[in-house]
């Protein structure tokens, strides 16, 4: 019972990581990414490249998966999407929506349709006996550095000067401009950021979400979920959400597996009609 | 509703009704377009198939224009209703409870026209945003309810579905000529169905909210209850279109119900245009095409460069986009480029032409302008048509 507790919880951090980015990009630059799994997967799969192939350690990979995704993150940032912000979110999600086949079909063919399995190191493998409760040691690891990247997050916007020029920047660009702010550069640091964070997402969930190369579109309604329950004007909501949302699936497809998915589906939609700003989020009228 | 207080006084009504009558007239391209459609029975009986798809895709995509392109309704979940007519099709005919097609069509088309009208409740509230998740999500719950249950098959599918002669008198034959002609007839039906509608005060009226719910509402328009209606008869087009599919296929899978259809059927919208109920049908041709050439080329990747043609149409604009697309992807064929190289160069490319996107964007409007200008002037020489006494 509280091992499902504890695995719904670490499968609800990683939610978290990965899709933070996507709520500071939708949530505070209004741009639709559907395209942030693909960042994702390919921090997942930097991993397994350098894990697997090069036999670098497990954990000196993870930060590596975060800087290559942030730049890959930021290089497409500055010559694609920045063309796109000022778009409909119907144009925006097309856009990304072809990004995301082209993805697919690439690492389909660069790394093969089979899933693909970081090999992790033996010292985090097996489980801790702690009180009768056993947890997995690679759990406990998620867990730790999730947190403690969630309270980076939110001392970063809530309580740093760049954090307060982003929310200025979003709030309104052109006074944010006039104020001395490079809106354009703090844009393209945050979803540097944000490309950043999901790939370690990526890196870190291989083993426990799966990897293979249709990763974007299978996850993308999770990610999803947790922006739009959650809200997008605070860290606090989606985080709260992401981890609802992964102990509620653990749970699910542990006690009834026959629902399989069903049940989350019916509560993002509920949850959108009921408060289409989201869960937690003060309602905004633009 | 309520009776207006003052009739509008009679010449404005006799323009309004002469405006309409103009926009319903039918001009010679359209019906060329639908002589060509009736030609390609005779002349293409080895393309039935792909043509079938096509007439398929086509009506889905008139479906989601209804929707999309008039009353401004973002849907990415629009297989939800194709993948409910289809299921209800195939469980019709495998149980034997409507054996005839014709009927069967229509009761699949009015189920999934029951279910858009529960459904379209949900699509009033919220942005685009919510609309496109909220839809995305009913037709993810469908799909999951239908890998679920016994009666649709689940995973494998619905199997053994054997379809009666239509009317009693057509049975589908193995070349899949009775099925092209049944679709083809039922799409042109619906299709001068749905051409009435939307040139009808209805179809204005759904053009007006599309522009501005707001104003609409303050003209007296019932904006809710347009949108209902709506979206009821999109989702029985859809349901239909997913029938047809069952019905020549004599197989349902859980495809019908896929994010991809939903993501396909948009992408066709788009291509084709919205917002004049052609373009679904153009649209339907040039992207099975297209798919089924880059299928032949590039079997297992060729979502790769439908991918890659959305992003460059969403950058550079529908005709310019799809112009450069298919450029590199000329260029990768022709060099014979492995596609990993392709890959690689296409991201270059990508990069390149974004960093490049103002300087382009002012050559190709330059172009357009050109272009214009000169077809005005072209249309300034040619002798005039007598004008009418």
């Amino acid at each position: 019972m509280l091992t499902i507790l504890f695995d719904g919880i670490a499968y609800g951090m990683l939610l978290f990581v990965v899709a933070c980015g996507l709520a500071v990009t939708l949530g505070l630059m209004n741009f639709v990414n559907l395209a942030h799994g693909a960042f994702a997967m390919a921090g997942g799969y930097i991993t397994v490249i350098l894990v697997n192939r090069l036999g670098l350690p497990f954990l000196a990979s993870l930060p590596l998966a975060f800087v290559f995704t942030a730049i890959v993150g930021v290089v497409f940032e500055r010559t694609l999407y920045v063309h796109v912000y000022a778009k409909s979110h119907l144009e925006q999600v097309l856009f990304t929506i072809g990004l995301v086949f082209m993805s697919v079909a690439a690492v389909d063919y660069v790394m093969g349709s089979q899933q693909q399995f970081v090999s992790i190191p033996s010292y985090l493998q097996g489980q801790i006996n702690f009180f009768g409760v056993g947890i997995g040691r690679y759990r406990l690891l998620i867990i730790g550095v999730c947190g403690l990247l969630t309270v980076a997050l939110q001392f970063a916007l809530a309580s740093t000067r760049f954090g307060s020029r982003l929310r200025a920047a979003v709030d309104d660009a052109r006074i944010a401009r006039g104020l001395g702010i490079n809106v354009n550069a703090v844009f393209a640091i945050t979803f540097a950021v944000g490309s950043g964070l999901a790939g370690l997402g990526g890196a870190l969930g291989a083993e426990i979400l799966g990897l293979d190369p249709h990763f974007p579109l299978k996850f993308l309604i999770y990610f999803l979920i947790v922006v739009t329950v959650g809200g997008t004007s605070s860290i606090t909501g989606p985080f709260i959400a992401s981890l609802v949302l992964g102990i509620g699936d653990v749970a699910g497809k542990y006690y009834v597996p026959q629902f399989g998915s069903f049940v989350i589906y019916t509560i993002m939609i509920v949850v959108l009609i009921w408060r289409p700003q989201g869960l937690f989020s003060r309602a905004v009228a633009k | 509703m309520t009776a207006m207080a003052t009739p509008p006084p009679k010449p404005l009504v006799a323009a309004a009704a002469a405006s309409l009558a103009a926009r319903a007239r039918w001009n010679p391209a359209e019906i060329a377009f639908w002589l060509a459609a009736v030609a390609s029975v005779f002349l293409l009986p080895s393309k039935h198939l792909i043509l079938t798809e096509i007439a398929i895709l086509g009506l889905f995509a008139v479906s989601l224009d209804l929707i999309l392109g008039y009353a401004g309704i973002v849907s990415l979940g629009h297989a939800a209703f194709f993948g409910f007519g289809a299921y209800a099709a195939g469980i019709l005919a495998k149980y034997g409870i409507i054996k005839e097609p014709v009927l069967a069509l229509l009761a699949s088309g009015v189920l999934a026209a029951a279910l858009g009208f529960v459904t379209s409740f949900l699509v009033l509230r919220g942005s685009d945003l919510t609309r496109l998740m909220v839809t995305l999500g009913v037709a993810l719950v469908l799909r999951e309810v239908a890998n679920q249950l016994d009666i649709t098959g689940g995973a494998d599918g619905l199997q053994g579905i054997v379809m009666e002669p239509i009317l009693g008198h057509f049975p589908f034959d193995m070349f899949g000529k009775t099925a092209y002609i049944y679709s083809l007839v039922t799409l042109f039906v619906l299709f001068l169905i749905a051409r009435r509608i939307v040139n009808s005060p209805f179809g204005l009226s759904l053009r007006s909210i599309k522009g501005n719910p707001l104003r609409a509402a303050a003209v007296g328009i019932h904006v809710n209850g347009r949108l209902v209606t709506i979206y009821t008869i999109a989702a029985a087009y859809a349901g239909i279109a997913g029938a047809l599919l069952t019905q020549s296929t004599q197989f349902a899978s859980l495809s019908v119900l896929d994010f991809e259809r939903s993501a396909d059927v948009m992408l066709i919208v788009i291509i084709g245009g919205t917002g004049y109920l052609y373009g679904g049908l153009i649209g339907a041709v040039l992207f099975k095409l297209v798919q089924d050439y880059l299928a032949n080329v590039n079997p297992q990747y060729w979502q790769f460069w439908l991918g890659l043609i959305l992003v460059m149409m969403i950058m550079f604009g529908r005709v310019y986009g799809a112009i450069m697309a298919a450029l590199i992807f000329a260029i990768c064929t022709w060099t014979k480029l492995p596609f990993m190289q392709s890959i690689v160069f296409t991201l270059v490319m990508l990069a390149v032409l974004g960093l490049a996107r103002p300087q382009i964007l002012a050559v190709t409007s330059r172009i357009t302008e050109r272009a214009a200008a000169a077809q005005k002037s072209l249309r300034a020489r040619l002798p005039r048509k007598p004008a009418e006494h």
